[in-house]
């Protein structure tokens, strides 16, 4: 309902703003920062000067990648005399707004987007391919195969993200190896936690979970022999079952490691005052440790197995209906693969890039190296459009277990479920 | 309100006075002038919407325009040209959203459903053309012979030139600079800007390689490169089918908009239809759908009548304390109830979420010793919490229309009462409360109307939370209002389905509209009595 709100407020605000220039209601919202309509009256300018008639994209972004998407767009307004228009968006926001706008012919050249984001997106029909020719084998392979979806790649990468163990050096100084070691170098340390890991209360958050999961060998759906997901569920196997019963040891009915009042603010602060001396997350979460002396490790292992987290691929996607396909094409494929486009994209998000030249750069920041080392052999998470009636039951049912409920009748019923849901 | 005698009255003899629409003075040009604005806005819009193609918004912009001319230059439209204004608003704002979710409401809109046919086909279409595994990158020239677009491509330092009709053939004398071809005789290499100017002819361009059309065709997607591609579905527009070329499968289009083979196997991407009531009947009968629905309608009343009811009861008892004559600091007292009314709801239901938590909430923590009471997580008192949390919040805007109507109770009525012998409660029973509520009655119809869609402080405060079980996202502290917002999908984590949200905002729409008119009818009822 609130989106056909907003489509109607959309419409009916187009029906007022069109008087003032098709242009003007994009700029309009690019106007919500003073940087960004800088940025974009800097990118006309250029455009003035050099000969007319190249016409304009427009590309969706947010303020992360804003800056850094700016600086491509100015080198590639500068060589061909395209105008590249940025729209400055919230990320949570863009995955909706692009599916709503696409159809109606509203809808952005090019947007930023997450690769889970894909069959969605392919399902839907919002997406069209792109031909990454021989710039494809510059990437790292997880990268292209995260964004490829029934032989086709749909975007370009340009950051790969994942989850590791960060530490406190100055409270735990060696990298454990094991679970167990973990938790006992936790005690040692004498924190109010040994360890946090985050929960979003009953929700779950089987995403931050997912590594020590897949250190009991459980995953979600099957692979094909091409690496690919297939549909076929395997997450209420015995490796499953095995990993339930880990949470609920470690629930309110056993150690009370995991707690579903522990939030991501709740973790992030105790880990930032030294309340703990671990913390599995991401990048995102370095901006708020500070002066804090930290190191990343790999997710130790619980279950025996490597403990992967999944690894979640950034990248550009096209639009379906692009008016502009070749221009849009032309920037993506030759300016923002480039290694300064990757380098600028890296220092505004912190993400490694996906260009393997960049990444070469950027792991020479130790931090950078450690998230690196932390994804080795890590999966794409599941990009299919069957994960989207996975994430719901998954994680409410891994907070009941940690809350006490049977894990292993609980584990089997989500799985069930789960099937009936994608339809088996 | 004038009275119908006004309108009988004997007309004088005293010349009418003039209307505008006929007195040239300066009212007039003050007219001419905002209506010569609202023109030219209205027609750029007309021809905004000619360009874009979209013969709705058209239409309705030119009898938007039709109709404020005649309002505003006839004579007999006085009234009009006073609701004019306020009901185009009414009908770009209100009733276009009710109109287009209520269409919705009857479509399959949402994941698979999101667009046109065409969009559909143009989305399969593009998705299904894929590379040669080992077709190498040809430098690529786009060239133009008497208006016919084609590609010149280097192959081996040799310059093959096709087009649409003819494959690529060799020719002679074609001149190239470091990779790049810059002259190739009989035809015109188009500079990029040409290129952009027919950039859509230039991306839909398909050069066969050899007269065998199984083998491929070269396309570019950037005016620099070509690939060779090969699509496995065709489009018979003719006869509406896809067609597999691989396996020779043909999908025709069935009634849910998706392309269907024989053999029930269907093509990815598919389109809205109208699917009539089955976005209705599928919230009664879904059967992981129905119970929860008549739960959640049951607690969505409870809360509203409740929040309600208690909101006025505690302003109303403080209004009263507060009215009392001759009482020091009143109006530190007052304007410090006002507090809560001015923070935004949804900042203090945040806070209030943080307060109330089981583990780290200051309530639990500082108030209660350490308690964990399970404030949020638990059905009852997550439903108590969210009822306290809404009193906390809406008593003093009840406290502020209850001071007003108390302060606006005639003293004489009063006074009488007194002199009959009636008693304090007495009094209140019968004359104060009565003549109370039928100043308030109507704000508590809008209250009710507000509480029964407080999307806000579910959301923020309990999300809706606990859930029912673990295998859906509703919950039992969810009201209908969010549960249309978790069915709709938006949130991710589920896949959308704007058909079924949207005949759910529909059903909340007549829930509201009916309770709200017979509510207003008993009021009317209780002005009678007096």
């Amino acid at each position: 309902m609130r989106k056909t709100i907003i489509t109607a407020a959309v419409a009916s605000a187009a029906l007022l703003l069109t008087a003032c220039g098709s242009d003007s209601s994009s700029e309009a919202t690019t106007d919500a920062t003073d940087s960004s309509s800088e940025e974009t009256s800097a990118a006309e300018e250029e455009t003035t000067e050099s000969a007319g008639g190249g016409g304009s994209i427009t590309v969706w972004v947010d303020e992360t990648r804003q800056a850094a998407v700016a600086d491509a767009a100015t080198t590639f307004t500068d060589e061909t005399g395209t105008e590249v228009e940025l729209v400055l968006k919230n990320f949570e926001d863009i995955r909706t707004d692009f599916l709503a706008q696409v159809p109606t012919g509203e809808g952005p050249d090019i947007t930023v987007g997450a690769h889970d984001w894909l069959g969605e997106l392919t399902a839907n029909g919002v997406v069209a391919p792109v031909e990454l020719g021989a710039t494809a084998s510059d990437f790292e392979t997880t990268a292209v195969e995260a964004f490829t979806y029934d032989g086709q790649v749909y975007a370009l990468p340009y950051a790969i993200e994942n989850l590791g163990l960060i530490r406190n050096t100055d409270l735990a100084p060696d990298a454990p190896a094991t679970w167990d070691e973990m938790i006992a170098a936790g005690e040692a340390a004498g924190t109010e936690y040994p360890f946090v890991i985050q929960m979003n209360g009953e929700d779950g958050d089987p995403y931050t979970f997912y590594p020590l999961q897949a250190s009991f060998g459980s995953g979600i759906f099957a692979k094909n022999d091409d690496g690919s997901y297939s549909t076929d569920l395997i997450i209420g196997d015995e490796a499953g079952q095995n990993f339930a019963q880990f949470l609920y040891d470690n629930g309110q009915s056993g150690t009370g490691v995991f707690d579903q009042n522990i939030t991501y603010d709740v973790a992030v602060d105790a880990f930032a005052t030294g309340k703990s001396p671990f913390i599995v997350g991401g990048p995102w979460m370095l901006d708020s440790f500070g002066d804090l002396n930290v190191a990343v490790d790999p997710v130790p292992s619980a279950g025996g197995e490597s403990a992967v987290p999944f690894a979640g691929v950034q990248g550009f996607y096209l639009s379906a209906q692009s008016q502009n396909a070749l221009l849009a094409n032309d920037f993506l494929v030759n300016y923002l693969s480039s290694e300064d486009a990757q380098l600028a994209l890296y220092e505004a998000g912190d993400r490694p890039p996906a260009l393997i030249a960049a990444a070469d750069v950027a792991a020479e920041d130790p931090i950078t190296a450690g998230f690196i080392a932390a994804g080795e052999g890590a999966d794409p998470m599941p990009s299919i459009p069957e994960m989207g009636s996975v994430w719901t039951p998954w994680g409410k049912t891994e907070a009941a277990i940690i809350n006490g409920a049977d894990p292993v009748s609980s584990w089997e019923t989500m799985a069930t479920e789960i099937q009936s849901a994608i339809g088996g | 309100m004038s009275s119908p005698s006004t309108l009988e009255k004997p007309r004088t003899s005293r010349p009418r006075p003039q209307s505008h629409a006929t007195n040239f003075g300066k009212g007039f040009l003050v007219k001419l002038a905002l209506m010569a604005a609202v023109n030219a806005f209205g027609i750029f819009i007309i021809l905004a919407a000619l360009q874009q193609d979209s013969m709705g918004i058209l239409w309705v912009m030119v009898g938007l325009l039709v109709a404020a001319n005649w309002v505003f230059f006839a004579r007999r439209t006085l009234a009009l040209k006073y609701v004019f204004p306020g009901l185009v608003f009414l009908l770009i704002f209100q009733l276009f959203t009710m109109g287009y979710t209520l269409y919705v409401s009857f479509t399959n809109y949402g994941q698979g459903h999101n667009s046109t046919k065409d969009q559909a086909i143009t989305a399969l279409l593009q998705q299904n053309e894929v590379r040669l595994p080992d077709s190498p990158a040809y430098p690529l020239a786009v060239v133009q012979q008497g208006g016919e677009l084609g590609f010149a491509v280097l192959e081996d330092d040799t310059v093959e030139v096709g087009t649409a009709e003819d494959p690529l053939s060799v020719v002679d004398d074609a001149v190239v600079t470091d990779g790049a071809i810059t002259e190739v005789p009989g035809w015109d290499i188009l500079d990029r800007q040409a290129i952009i100017a027919d950039q859509q002819a230039v991306v839909d361009l398909r050069v066969s390689i050899d007269e065998d059309p199984e083998s491929g065709s070269i396309r570019t997607t950037d005016g620099r490169t070509g690939y060779v591609y090969t699509s496995t579905l065709e489009w018979d527009p003719e006869a509406d089918t896809m067609t597999n070329t691989e396996t020779g499968v043909v999908y025709t289009p069935n009634d849910e908009g998706q392309f269907e083979a024989e053999d029930g196997s269907k093509l990815n991407v598919g389109w809205r239809v109208t699917v009539g009531l089955e976005n209705y009947t599928e919230a009664f009968t879904n059967p992981t759908l129905a119970g929860y629905f008549y739960q959640i309608t049951a607690w969505t009343f409870v809360q509203a009548f409740l929040s309600v009811a208690l909101t006025f009861l505690l302003g109303l008892l403080v209004a009263i304390a507060m009215n009392k004559p001759g009482m020091r600091g009143q109006k530190v007292y007052r304007s410090l109830l006002i507090l809560p009314y001015a923070i935004p709801g949804f900042i203090s239901a945040l806070i209030f979420a943080g307060l109330f938590n089981t583990r780290f909430g200051a309530i639990n923590q500082i108030l209660l010793g350490g308690a964990e009471i399970p404030w949020l997580t638990d059905p009852f008192l997550a439903k108590f919490t969210i009822l306290f949390v809404n009193l906390w919040l809406g008593y003093p805007y009840m406290f502020l229309i209850t001071t007003g109507a108390l302060q606006a109770l005639p003293g004489d009525v009063m006074e009488a009462a007194k002199i009959d012998g009636a008693g304090p409660l007495r009094t209140w029973r019968s004359i104060t409360l009565p003549l109370l509520l039928v100043s308030t009655a109507p704000l508590l119809i809008s209250s009710f109307a507000f509480n029964f869609n407080n999307f806000t402080l579910i959301y923020m405060l309990t999300g809706g939370g606990p859930s029912f079980s673990p295998t859906t996202s509703l919950g039992h502290t969810d009201i209908l209002i969010s549960m249309v917002y978790k069915i709709s999908g938006i949130s991710g984590g589920e896949p959308t389905n704007y058909g079924l949200a949207s005949a759910l905002s529909i059903m909340i729409f007549v829930i509201v509209g009916v309770i709200s008119a017979i509510a207003f009818r008993q009021t009317r009822k209780l002005e009678e009595v007096n």
